[in-house]
């Protein structure tokens, strides 16, 4: 358990340096990476919905305070880290998941992961770009968000295949 | 009772979702509230300095542009100065009156953070209370209007960008004289929109479109942009007006905060005389 802790707090403290390094890349003016969101989407499959939100607030607020938008990520982030687990237990294949195993690539496989991550990804990008548009501007929140998705799932997927990922917690 | 805490422990996962989803929007509500002083935001001195580190590498690769950017200036400054120079010998006046020189007030300040891509786009900038920056002043840069200080630190502030879609400018048509309001539509980060310019007034394409300094905010005169286009729908009461804006907002390297000294003797006046219209 404390061993988990420290390695989601390293990881914690990676995926805000990363985002907030690289925030200034976007693509054709509209493609967002929030690489960030893997931190939830990567915790193993039976951590419960509570440590989930409470660790989604806690780095969607950090985020915010470095794009000036407090409450806006952090509100995403909640409301993925609440489907998220509800998402998993529809997609469960068959025979259930490994006890202590983690919803990447490397255990799940590459289609299972993108059934797995692309509605979570697309939801958290169109709540974050509605939201911050006040509900105007949807059809160009819709171009931003499907950008963003590809950007990001892009980054999320070629990162694990370049870091060494655990397959069990 | 029992059964109560029973009810809210068997759905304490949702319970605790709406709890933070309601925190979430009240924060999003409260900062959209224009000027106050917030800790939570890039004018922290922790966040501000990991984004100077970020920005200083930024700044070294673009260096040429912001130099050529600033000798262009200063030769503009300095024929400016010398025009004046000679018109005070022509009128013999070597004495300016000093509450003429001493309503606005210029503040040079660093950009250490800045986007033009979000819906809500904000600056950060080295200078804050300490530099004597206050909410609510104007910040402008050698092309033109910048935005105006939302909330300060002692050593940074955090300004609305022009590039924000809750910003709003009142300016003026330099040649027809006409007010209206300019507004960034939230796509472009170079084209803002000019509305409520009515039907009888003649735009043409390149029109200057300057602050009116009607708010109190900026002075009059700073220039935002030329007219790009313009549209007169059908039964439309107002022109719908794209302005190219002056400054580029990605290349923004150095900027100036504007103090306007009066700001508290005509905010209150106006104040004090709609208070006795009621």
């Amino acid at each position: 358990m404390t061993r988990n802790f420290i390695l989601y707090i390293v990881s914690f403290v990676v995926y805000v340096l990363g985002q907030v390094f690289f925030k200034n890349l976007v693509m054709f003016n509209t493609g967002f990476c929030f690489l960030y969101v893997a931190f939830i989407l990567l915790m193993p499959i039976e951590t419960s919905n509570l440590f989930l939100m409470i660790a989604g607030f806690a780095i969607g607020f950090t985020v915010d305070i470095f794009y000036n938008s407090l409450g806006l990520h952090a509100f995403t982030m909640v409301f993925i880290a609440y489907l998220r687990n509800f998402w998993l237990g529809t997609i469960t294949p068959q025979g259930g998941y490994d006890l202590g195993a983690l919803p990447n690539l490397p255990s799940q496989g590459v289609q299972w992961f993108l059934v797995y991550a692309v509605p979570l990804v697309f939801i958290h990008h169109l709540i974050l770009f509605l939201v911050e548009s006040g509900g105007t501007l949807f059809w160009y929140s819709m171009l931003k968000t499907i950008n963003s998705l590809m950007f990001t799932m892009t980054v999320i997927v070629i990162l694990q295949y370049l870091v060494p990922q655990r397959s069990r917690a | 009772m029992e059964r109560l805490f029973n009810f809210l422990y068997t759905y304490r996962a949702f319970f605790t979702f709406l709890l933070l989803e309601f925190f979430c929007s009240w924060l999003i509500i409260q900062n959209n509230q224009y000027q106050s002083t917030k800790y939570f935001n890039t004018s922290n001195s922790v966040v501000a300095s990991i984004n100077s580190t970020e920005e200083s590498i930024r700044e070294y690769f673009s260096l040429r542009d912001i130099n050529a950017v600033l000798s262009k200036e200063n030769s503009l400054l300095r024929n400016k100065l010398e025009e004046r120079n000679q018109w005070l010998y022509l009128l013999k006046l070597n004495q300016t009156d000093s509450v003429l020189s001493k309503r606005f007030e210029y503040v040079n300040a660093k950009v250490v953070n800045n986007s033009t891509r979000y819906y809500k786009n904000f600056i950060t900038i080295d200078r804050g209370t300490d530099a004597g920056i206050q909410p609510g002043m104007a910040v402008i840069s050698s092309a033109g209007a910048v935005g105006k200080v939302k909330s300060v630190s002692e050593h940074y502030a955090v300004v609305i960008s022009l590039l924000n879609i809750d910003e709003l400018v009142s300016s003026v048509i330099k040649r027809t004289g006409h007010f209206g309001t300019v507004q960034w539509e939230g796509t472009n980060s170079s084209i803002a929109s000019l509305k409520y310019i009515p039907r009888h007034v003649k735009p043409t394409v390149g029109d200057s479109v300057i602050t009116s300094g009607y708010n109190a905010i900026f002075p009059p005169g700073i220039f935002i942009g030329r007219i790009k286009e313009f549209k007169l729908r059908e039964e439309a009461p107002f022109y719908d007006i794209k302005v190219e804006l002056a400054q580029d907002f990605g290349k923004l390297a150095f900027v100036e905060v504007i103090k306007y000294q009066q700001k508290k003797e005509r905010d209150s006046l106006e104040r004090s005389t709609i208070d006795d219209t009621k």
